[in-house]
């Protein structure tokens, strides 16, 4: 694997498919009442906020302290940072300090690659702007792996902020890479204009698609698009962009709806849509923990076998 | 009484060797092993002597940003690159949109003595795009000014433009559009394309440029007026372009070295060195912009030399300021791109780089024709060596350039200005 991890391209297959096998061997051997591994002892880990993020702040904490980690919180609001400090600064800073992995979180695209130009340790891209968000997308391969198995071949349909989802960016990149088909499903003015470059199809159809989907994640609608003719109103996305129960009926069987979180309910996803039993949401914020112990534990732990030896078979 | 000077055996414009002599700031005399007596002999043997260039286009950030650049070093750049004249745009703070701003710019050049400064005046005042600012007073002040421009601010009101391209004809002047519909390049990153969509930054679509280029051309030829257009980075602006002058339309066309050279592709690393307004654009667009260059459907080759300090460009991308420095390597970039090519010979080069920015900015004693008479504005370029570009060697105050460590052809060995050496064997005199 790289030293760092900032897209979801820089994962071969053998690396996405080492990560997972090693998020389902950490989530095991944590899931009884013992949960915390001895395997980053007297590493430490920054987590460099310049977004607010409890969801995936947390999730990286926990993370990183299953496996006994030292973690630094740093969030911009109230720091220097806050004070017109530089990203550089910052970095140099951090790096002072003897960060072993900085797990970065930014508004502005890019500022993990940035980052990785001043440190020395490894870069972790918890969500850049709207480029990518690569973590998520390991948790959300390995959440539709635990309930539909292998990915090869799995349709997967996005559907939403397509121009501006940093999961969908790191998630067409990941399932392409593990030979999934994905869908990306918008209205024209949420898909960028060169659309047609990406490894997805595209429509702008959500109905035709959902009989055919084995996985439909929805995204977010961000309340800054909803006052910016991207569609007319909010009621008219969700009529024709949200998945509601008549819709969700017309989905196979086995078929599951994920979502990132935050959701708006009665907006992209209905109430009993998010809490019916297809819904992998809240799996997916527990295996969010188990993703990332296996992102920081094959960036960090260095040598030494997180648990068997046996993680990079699969 | 200034050095008299024989250039031997210089190359003009690429041609047969030949000896130049320079007296009294003027070309006294081109021939064959002239009488040197009394002169200073620069040897020249295949050197390539081009009339001084000009640029149309550069920003010298005095007043204002003395951080950044100086008319003094703003200046001694660009004669290390080969110009003789300069026109500095008016975003400075003060913006440049009076009589009092332009005169103290031109007299900072004439005190700094590296080449002529010609102030560029706003179109609007304080570049605000909502009224004309003074440009009568800019034409009769000291500085005569000829070329008015908001480059950094699109000119976008219909009307606003339409009344500056009417009112400066009284005086010959010219209005230099920076075109870009501003509500559709709100917070606009990089070119709008299949990098945008991989990298996740807002685009910045060709057609921004194209509406202005395409609504400007048709303002000029309702009203009979000069419209240049700054920095043309799409092949849809040259197609445009192209239609309006076939039209008779009195448009004239500036394309920057960068342009001719560098595409999006480069913003994949992230580094706000290569973050540019206009952005970089596509390969197809690189090769559109060469050949419209070659054909005359783009006049004029200008730097928009745009220095800033290292730390607005050590940076996340979206807050990087959007700009490169170009005067020291312009001449190079453009032999690259267009005379290695083949798509350019010096000459060509030298009306593209000289002669034709002259003739757009009313300059009556740049631009002109190496022959006897003409003012002692020369400059020799050495083609042969292959150099890496190094920033820490520039004169210009800031280290901006998107070139360093990339081989580039050639180096400008000595540059005159009415007869006096400001560059010899590659050194500021």
């Amino acid at each position: 694997m790289k030293r760092h991890l900032i897209s979801a391209a820089d994962l071969t297959r053998d690396d996405a498919l080492l990560v997972l096998d090693t998020a389902e061997e950490l989530a095991r051997a944590t899931e009884g009442s013992m949960k915390k591994l001895p395997t980053l002892r007297g590493r430490t880990v920054v987590n460099l906020f310049f977004e607010d993020s409890t969801r995936t702040r947390i999730s990286f904490e926990a993370a990183a302290k299953r496996l006994s980690a030292d973690v630094i919180n740093f969030s911009a609001k109230g720091s220097s940072v806050s004070k017109g400090e530089s990203l550089k600064d910052t970095a140099l800073t951090l790096e002072a300090m003897g960060a072993d992995g900085v797990v970065i979180r930014h508004g502005a695209s890019g500022a993990p690659h940035r980052l990785a130009n001043w440190v020395k340790g490894s870069v972790v891209n918890a969500g850049d702007g709207t480029h990518e968000h690569p973590t998520q997308a390991l948790l959300d391969a390995f959440t539709m792996r635990r309930r539909l198995g292998d990915l090869e071949g799995r349709k997967v349909t996005i559907v939403g902020d397509i121009l501006h989802s940093r999961v969908a960016r790191s998630n067409v990149l990941l399932l392409n890479t593990l030979g999934a088909e994905v869908t990306v499903v918008a209205p024209p003015t949420l898909l960028p204009v060169a659309i047609d470059t990406w490894p997805a199809e595209v429509s702008y159809d959500l109905d035709a698609v959902l009989p055919k989907s084995d996985v439909v994640m929805m995204l977010r609608v961000q309340h800054e698009r909803m006052n910016a003719s991207y569609f007319p109103t909010v009621r008219e996305y969700s009529r024709r962009y949200g998945l509601d129960a008549e819709r969700m009926a017309r989905m196979a069987d086995h078929a599951i709806v994920m979502h990132p979180g935050p959701m708006n309910r009665g907006v992209e996803i209905a109430a009993e849509v998010a809490d019916s039993v297809r819904s992998t949401i809240v799996e997916q914020v527990a295996n969010g923990v188990s993703a990332r112990m296996a992102v920081l534990y094959l960036l960090l732990g260095g040598s030494e076998p997180a648990i068997g030896k046996e993680v990079s078979q699969s | 009484m200034s050095t008299a000077y024989v250039i031997k055996g210089a190359r003009i414009l690429g041609g047969d060797p030949a000896d130049i002599v320079v007296r009294d700031g003027v070309i006294a005399e081109i021939g064959a092993n002239v009488n040197t007596e009394g002169a200073e002999v620069v040897e020249a043997e295949g050197l390539i002597a081009l009339p001084g260039l000009v640029d149309l286009h550069t920003h010298l950030r005095e007043p204002g940003r003395e951080d950044a650049e100086t008319v003094e070093s703003g200046t001694r750049a660009a004669a290390m690159g080969g110009y003789t004249a300069v026109h500095a745009m008016a975003n400075t703070d003060p913006v440049a949109d009076s009589a009092g701003v332009v005169e103290q710019v031109w007299r900072l050049g004439r005190e700094a003595g590296y080449c002529d400064v010609q102030p560029v005046g706003a179109v609007t005042a304080g570049l605000k795009g909502e009224r004309l600012a003074e440009l009568g007073a800019m034409a009769d002040s000291a500085a005569g000014v000829r070329v008015f421009s908001d480059d950094g601010h699109c000119v976008s009101d219909a009307v606003i433009m339409r009344r500056a391209l009417e009112y400066v004809k009284a005086f010959d002047g010219v209005v230099a559009q920076h075109a870009q519909e501003p509500r559709l390049t709100e917070g606009a990153q990089m070119n709008e394309g299949e990098m945008s969509a991989a990298l996740g930054m807002r685009g910045w679509p060709a057609v921004a440029e194209e509406a202005i280029i395409a609504r400007d051309v048709l303002l000029a030829q309702h009203v009979g007026s000069r419209l240049h257009v700054c920095h043309v980075s799409t092949a849809g602006s040259v197609e445009i372009i192209r239609w309006a002058k076939s039209k008779g339309c009195r448009v004239t066309a500036e394309v920057t070295p960068h342009h001719l050279l560098l595409n999006d592709g480069l913003a994949a690393s992230y580094d706000p060195i290569y973050k540019v307004n206009p952005p970089l654009r596509t390969a197809d667009d690189v090769t559109a912009l060469r050949h419209a260059l070659a054909d005359g459907t783009i006049d004029v080759v200008a730097t928009d030399h745009a220095p800033h300090p290292v730390e607005a460009k050590e940076t996340e991308w979206a807050v990087a300021a959007m700009g490169m420095i170009g005067l020291e390597t312009a001449l190079s970039v453009v032999h690259e791109a267009m005379v290695e090519t083949g798509l350019l010979d010096w000459a060509g080069v030298a009306e593209r780089m000289s002669l034709a920015p002259a003739r757009i900015g009313r300059l009556s004693g740049q631009g002109r024709p190496l022959e006897a008479g003409s003012p002692a504005n020369i400059t020799l370029y050495d083609p042969s060596p292959r150099r890496a570009v190094d920033p820490a060697a520039m004169a210009s105050k800031s280290r901006n350039t998107p070139y360093a460590g990339l081989e580039l052809p050639g180096r400008v060995v000595a540059t005159f200005l009415r007869g006096r050496a400001t560059v010899l064997e590659g050194k500021l005199q």
